[in-house]
């Protein structure tokens, strides 16, 4: 692996460190993730993935271990360096969104960051560019789907040339159409330019995308690997509220009805493959 | 219940130069005790329909029939006092509906306002509670403690305190965790079945209409195109693809198995499990020597 960007020490944080009968939201949590690489934190409702993310970019402070990110350890000193080296995009894309236009929004967080205006016009455009949304610059927001939403909002994190790009369950609240555009404009991006996504998800064709996959349940790691590693664990992972994927579903399913399964299918196509298969056996 | 509207046309901002056409002479029965999809692409006009359901908004022309009680374009409805407690709308993200210093409270709220008596409303509250899967400890934790899944299970809480005859649903599932999801679709569907509800959900999930739905209804650009059986409706793979939608992904293994092995299943099938019933006794049946 490449130059750490992003890595958790041993990091504990509760929100009431005073009543001992309060769990910790996160703890004893390790984990680093390399430049270039694409990782997906997955883990049920209240597994603690949001108190990662608010740790991650120094809204919270743990208060045991350590969270380093850019090379940086994080504290009121290093956070806005930090900050301005990590985009993120979040859940709901009509929360985020401040400019009358697609290119005024792309561009919103350039000028705050005083980019000379020549520089801003290039950046504006190469960023959405990217996202595929280079023909929408005068568009109003909210008149676009959900799915440009959450495309123009990535271009404005782009637009900041961050090293380590944070989804905070960007796909969760849009329709299956958009969540495939948001996923595969992640893939294009990271084909093109290599960049560094960390993406906070529950949903597992998202997440088959990704190098590794970190499972985390009730504040603590339970897992972590290739996505191929994590879902062959099966039950482990529906007992901890997520899901297999639709064709390891009905792998199990079919297995159950007296199909015999090998349990390699990974696509449905493959599964279908694998049935007529057995049946042309006979 | 039933809810039945007749021609139903909306348009928001009327007679101002921002007027914004959202439906179309809308047709639409929900009979008493169904339970009826509504699927279509974003912006098809589903969530203004939804809102026709309880009388938040009202027609601009035709009518709406909630029950006994008419609401027509062109009058103004007053006193939808009855009809707003018998039919409860679950929105999309109800916990940005909490308010309450406590989860007893916001529960409670609903019930109080329509005339429950304090006693019922707390018993329904500490009922729900335990349904939902929710820790009993809760009731005295404020809302904006509790974790994204919890507070969306409190604020269902809070529509079924009031006990409603038909039961509203937008998305009431986005952003839950896949066992959070089906906890609670199997709750609502539970509650359709032992109290008799008639429901409703709008859903950009197939794989859910099919499940849980007998009724499907198409919007596609305001207009209500389509309604019939739930296999019919997924069934048509050309209508669906007219209105830019797919049909669940069981029927589409199903489809693809019975191209590559030649092999018809019985019936369509709605869930994974009965897919993979159909396909086990196909394969048995097609592997014995005839």
């Amino acid at each position: 692996m490449k130059g750490s960007i992003l890595s958790f020490e041993q990091v504990t944080f509760t929100y009431v460190p005073e009543d001992e009968a309060v769990k910790p939201a996160v703890s004893d949590l390790s984990f680093s993730i390399g430049e270039g690489e694409w990782v997906a934190l997955v883990g049920h409702n209240g597994s603690g993935k949001s108190t990662i993310a608010k740790l991650m970019n120094g809204l919270l402070f743990p208060q045991q271990g350590t969270v380093q990110a850019m090379g940086l350890k994080m504290s009121e000193e290093s956070l806005w360096n930090i900050r301005s080296q990590m985009g993120m995009v979040f859940q709901n894309p009509d929360n985020q969104f401040v400019g009358a236009t697609v290119q005024d929004d792309v561009a919103f967080a350039l000028e705050n960051n005083g980019v000379p205006h020549e520089e801003m016009v290039v950046r504006v455009r190469e960023s959405l560019q990217q996202v595929k949304m280079a023909d929408y610059l005068d568009h109003e927001p909210h008149h676009l789907s959900g799915g440009q939403k959450q495309r123009v909002a990535i271009a404005g994190a782009l637009a900041l040339r961050p090293r380590l790009l944070i989804l905070d369950e960007a796909t969760s609240m849009l329709d299956p159409q958009g969540r495939r555009e948001v996923i595969e404009t992640i893939r294009e991006l990271r084909e093109a330019t290599g960049l560094t996504v960390l993406s906070i998800t529950h949903d597992l064709e998202e997440a088959a995308l990704a190098d590794r996959v970190l499972v985390m349940n009730a504040g603590h790691k339970q897992m972590e690997g290739t996505p191929d590693e994590v879902f062959s664990s099966g039950e482990e992972l529906t007992e901890m509220g997520l899901d297999l994927p639709f064709a390891m579903r009905m792998a199990g399913l079919l297995k159950q009805a007296g199909v015999p399964m090998t349990g390699e299918s990974m696509t449905e196509h493959e599964l279908v493959e694998e049935l007529w298969t057995y049946y042309s056996s006979k | 219940m039933d809810i039945l509207l007749k021609q139903v046309g909306y348009s928001y901002a009327k007679d101002t130069p921002f007027e914004k056409r959202a439906l179309t002479d809308v047709t639409l029965h929900i009979p008493s005790g169904s339970y009826t999809a509504i699927i279509g692409h974003t912006g098809s006009g589903k969530s203004t329909v939804l809102q026709h359901l309880n009388a938040l908004l009202q027609p601009t022309e035709g009518s709406v029939l909630i029950g006994e009680r008419k609401i027509e374009a062109g009058t103004k409805a007053k006193n939808l006092r009855d009809v707003r407690k018998k039919v409860g709308i679950v929105f999309q993200f109800p916990e940005q509906q909490l308010f309450d210093e406590t989860v007893l409270k916001d529960i409670m709220f609903g019930p109080l306002n329509f005339g429950v008596p304090e006693e019922e409303a707390r018993r329904r509250a500490i009922a729900l509670v335990e349904q939902l899967g929710l820790p009993e400890g809760v009731l005295e934790k404020s809302p904006f403690d509790l974790s994204g899944g919890q507070m969306r299970r409190v604020a269902i809480a809070g529509v079924l305190a009031m006990e409603p005859d038909v039961l509203v649903l937008d998305e009431p599932t986005a952003g839950l965790d896949p066992r959070g999801r089906r906890e609670i679709m199997d709750l609502f569907y539970r509650l359709h079945q032992e109290k008799g509800l008639t429901t409703v959900l709008v859903t950009h999930s197939m794989e859910d209409a099919a499940r849980y739905a007998d009724t499907v209804a198409i919007m596609h650009g305001g207009k209500c195109v389509a309604t019939g059986d739930v296999r019919d409706v997924f069934a048509n793979e050309e209508q669906l693809g007219d209105y830019r939608l797919e049909p669940p992904r069981t029927v589409r293994m199903q489809r693809e198995f019975e191209e590559k092995t030649g092999l018809t299943l019985d019936e369509l099938a709605l869930t994974e499990e009965a897919l993979a019933r159909s396909i086990a006794q196909a394969l048995t049946e097609g592997r014995e020597p005839k």
